[in-house]
């Protein structure tokens, strides 16, 4: 099953709605707590990314019934150097962005902890990161 | 995650009920639905709030509750009321002809519920909080308790194992009439609820035990009208006779612990209190997506107002309330006497001070098999866009996602769905004024 949900840039007012939605699919399909929990911190961490610091983009979820695969698009400005920004507390966020509460330098760190897999990859186009995260627990 | 049903205590009296639909769309669990113009209550995803009952205009949802001449099988009767009692009372009526006035309906002993805070406090020297994750949740409101348990599983390991106060306060009597010698047998303990939610925590096979903790459950509106009309009776005798009843012991903490933020504001550290059942889901769904920060403690109710809003109250929770708080300014601290009476009892207290690990239930999942609940999710995403979404209730479900929940389980049927068979009428230009000509599907 997939469902696609669209970010808009700079709307923090929204940010969370597709982790909601996707959150109670997940209970619907009685997957573990744990695993839950996991997919909820990883999307939410990608929705704010997508509001904060592009200029728009969408999420896809594509559920079977071993995994949830993401992959959050974006139409740019792209991540300046991944290493950096995969490091925690590294931050580029924006003194506003900070003092909405967001802006932390742990979204990228926090997405790779939740996930069994991650792949980012970035050009000023556009950052396409994608997310797979597996239903076992292990 | 086990499949085990709660223990529940409202019932619907069918005999009462007009299938106004009241019930159904105020349930914020989603739990009740409407058959033969009757509400029926789904057992795993009631949580006993008590909003259905709130809701009904007919007194067709009652609460269960124990015979009150129960009370008289045993030789030796406390009862254990809740401080919010207190409150119901118009104020020109003292404080002890209410006590005197349940000594005259039939109990030897009477202690308020929140002396518990006090044993935990004196024996514990604070509050003390166990749980796997912060923030901490509180225990002591039950329907938050299995709101968590059904809805939010990923959060049952930040709720407080702590016994409820009310427990400790029992068990606390109860050893202390063993230690007196009384027969195990004599001894009655009976809990004066003021909400559905405590009778289901306390009947649930799950719980109780450590003797069996209280004898039976009496609903709080039934002894209100005991005592008030033992007053009415006795108003004139009742100055003299009450003139030197001892007032069981009580702290100002203890007092108003189950007001909003009674039990918050004595937590350590940055705490949040949050009452009524929707305020609560909406915040719960913030915290479960980890979109709250640097919290150590949250006390959550069910109730507007904690338990003065508790549904069995007779009195108005406002002036509860304020009753409350005025008396707690003459309330005193524990005497050493007092303590030293708690401090008898802290070894055995201390064994039972925690309780079972608390575990989730998984009562919305689609199918056991994740296949098949994918499969039926598909379905259910079919489903509910092609429904209206004004939640109007007509089908017997409380909204339009629920119905097409229903359906993708096959026990609902989409015919049931009475706006979209109206927009397909030609004829009904009234309704076309109100819902334009439309017969496409909303878009969500």
């Amino acid at each position: 099953m997939d469902k696609r949900y669209a970010i808009p840039s700079g709307d923090f007012t929204h940010a969370g709605q597709a982790s909601s939605e996707i959150k109670r699919l997940l209970k619907q399909l009685n997957i573990p707590p744990k695993i839950i929990k996991r997919v909820v911190v990883s999307l939410y961490e990608a929705e704010v990314n997508v509001v904060a610091h592009s200029l728009g983009g969408e999420v896809l979820c594509s559920i079977d019934s071993e995994h949830i695969k993401i992959t959050v698009s974006d139409r740019g400005p792209g991540i300046p150097d991944v290493g950096l920004a995969m490091s925690e507390g590294y931050s580029t966020a924006s003194q506003e962005v900070r003092e909405m509460g967001f802006g932390a330098g742990m979204g990228l760190p926090n997405m790779r902890n939740n996930s069994d897999e991650m792949d980012i990859k970035t050009s000023p186009e556009g950052t396409s990161i994608f997310m797979n995260i597996s239903f076992k627990e292990n | 995650m086990k499949g085990v049903s709660f223990h529940h205590a409202l019932t619907v009296r069918e005999e009462l009920c007009q299938g106004c639909t009241r019930c159904m769309r105020n349930c914020p669990t989603e739990a009740i639905r409407l058959f033969h113009g009757k509400a029926h209550v789904h057992p795993d995803k009631c949580i006993d709030c008590g909003q259905c009952m709130d809701a009904c205009p007919f007194d067709a949802i009652v609460i269960e509750q124990d015979d009150f001449e129960k009370i008289f099988s045993y030789n030796y009767r406390v009862a254990i009321l809740p401080s919010v009692f207190i409150g119901q009372f118009a104020d020109d009526i003292p404080e002890r002809y209410i006590y005197k006035s349940l000594l005259d309906i039939g109990f030897n002993e009477v202690y308020e519920a929140e002396f518990g805070v006090d044993i935990l406090q004196t024996i514990g020297n604070r509050f003390s909080t166990y749980a796997d994750d912060k923030p901490v949740i509180s225990s002591y409101c039950p329907a938050i308790v299995r709101l968590i348990q059904i809805k939010y599983p990923t959060l049952v390991k930040h709720i407080n194992l702590l016994r409820p106060p009310v427990e400790i306060t029992a068990m606390y009597i109860r050893k202390k009439l063993l230690d007196r010698g009384i027969d195990p047998k004599d001894i009655g303990i009976f809990y004066v609820t003021p909400c559905a939610a405590k009778i289901a925590q306390i009947k649930s096979p799950e719980q109780q035990k450590p003797e069996d903790i209280f004898t039976g459950v009496i609903n709080l509106d039934y002894i209100y009208n005991l005592v008030q009309s033992n007053i009415s009776k006795n108003k004139k005798i009742l100055e003299e006779i009450s003139s030197d009843l001892p007032i069981p012991p009580l702290t100002p903490d203890a007092g108003l612990w189950s007001l909003t933020t009674g039990e918050s504001s004595t937590v350590s550290g940055r705490t949040l209190a949050i009452d009524e059942i929707h305020n609560v889901i909406d915040f719960l769904e913030k915290l479960e997506n980890d979109e709250v920060k640097n919290l150590d403690f949250l006390e959550l109710r069910a109730c507007a107002g904690g338990c003065a809003g508790g549904v069995l109250n007779p009195g108005n929770r406002f002036l509860a309330k304020e009753r409350l708080f005025h008396r707690s300014q003459s309330m005193k601290e524990i005497t050493l006497e007092q303590e030293a009476m708690i401090c008898m009892q802290a070894s055995y207290l201390q064994h039972y001070i925690k309780r079972d690990r608390i575990e989730a239930k998984a009562v919305f999942q689609l199918d056991e098999d994740i296949s098949k609940a994918l499969e039926k999710l598909e379905n259910y995403q079919k489903v509910v866009n092609a429904l209206p979404g004004i939640d109007c209730g007509l089908c017997g479900a409380p909204t339009c996602s629920a119905l097409a929940e229903d359906i993708s389980k096959g026990i609902a049927d989409i015919t049931q769905c009475a706006v979209l068979k109206l927009r397909r009428t030609d004829d009904n230009l009234a309704i076309k004024k109100v819902w334009g000509n439309s017969l496409e599907p909303h878009q969500p």
